[in-house]
């Protein structure tokens, strides 16, 4: 099965609409619930960056009876150091960001422990990609 | 413990959502930070929170947590409201700060 969302830079609202329809089918599909949860947290996390330090992208989800891929593009400055930007606590959030409560710099980490496989690849001024997979066994 | 009881032991104000009112709660979480709730609130919490706006309740969906607090007396934006009286993830509102509310809760949740 196969999924796609939009996500627009600055769209605070609209975070988590792609994170929330991916819950509900794999819910549909009976996927072990503790698995759904890993899912959702590490999804949502990579929705919200690229929402918040991007210029907008795309989700990618592919849902097949073992694993679940979830691809999040986006075409936005790119991370400079992602060793730098995997460490809990390293934020570049603006100010206004992070008066609503993001900028803790643990969405990086919350993927990376959420999910079994996490590759970022990223190219300044070009874009970011986050790939994840989840396994359901 | 249902979300009824919290409601009646700390006198809390039912912005949206009543219809949750009888949602189970399992311990609570305390953050204004985001990724933080994300990635430590567990199913079934009370957070508490001086965060008002939209992803406060994306957040609560998602993971499925009890009900949501806000302290110091703060509302919530309409949209924020309609979402929590679509998913029945009830709103709560304190006159009292954090560290008030917190001490109570954790008497009431760990009786
Ligand atoms: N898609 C992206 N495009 C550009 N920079 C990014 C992207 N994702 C992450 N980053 C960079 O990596 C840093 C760390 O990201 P991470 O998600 O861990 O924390 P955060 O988003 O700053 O805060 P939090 O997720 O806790 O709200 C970001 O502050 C930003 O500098
Ligand atoms: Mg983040």
């Amino acid at each position: 099965m196969h999924l796609e969302y939009t996500v627009v830079e600055g769209d605070f609202v609209n975070a988590g609409i792609a994170s929330s329809s991916v819950k509900k089918t794999l819910k549909q599909l009976n996927v072990n619930p503790a698995v759904i949860k890993r899912v959702v947290v590490a999804l949502y996390e990579a929705e919200v960056n690229a929402i918040a330090h991007a210029y907008g992208g795309k989700v990618l989800v592919d849902i097949d009876p073992q694993k679940i891929c979830m691809t999040v593009a986006d075409k936005g400055p790119g991370i400079p150091d992602i060793a730098l930007a995997m460490q809990e606590g390293y934020s570049t959030a603006r100010p206004e960001v992070r008066d609503m409560g993001f900028g803790a710099g643990m969405g990086l980490p919350n993927m990376q422990k959420n999910v079994d496989r996490l590759n970022v690849t990223s190219e300044v001024n070009k874009g970011t990609t986050v790939e994840m997979e989840v396994y359901f066994q | 413990m249902k979300v009824q009881d919290l409601v009646d032991a700390l006198n809390l104000k039912v912005i949206s959502g009543a219809q949750g009112l009888d949602r189970e709660v399992d311990g609570c979480y305390v953050s204004d930070l985001l990724s933080d709730v994300m990635g430590n609130a567990d199913m079934n919490n009370v957070w508490v929170t001086l965060q008002t706006h939209k992803n406060v309740m994306a957040i609560a969906s998602l993971k499925e947590l009890a009900c949501v607090i806000f302290v110091k007396g703060l509302m919530a934006a309409e949209e924020v409201i309609e979402q929590s009286n679509e998913e029945g993830i009830p709103l709560l509102s304190t006159n009292m700060q954090t560290y008030e509310v917190v001490g109570k809760l954790y008497n009431i949740l760990n009786a």
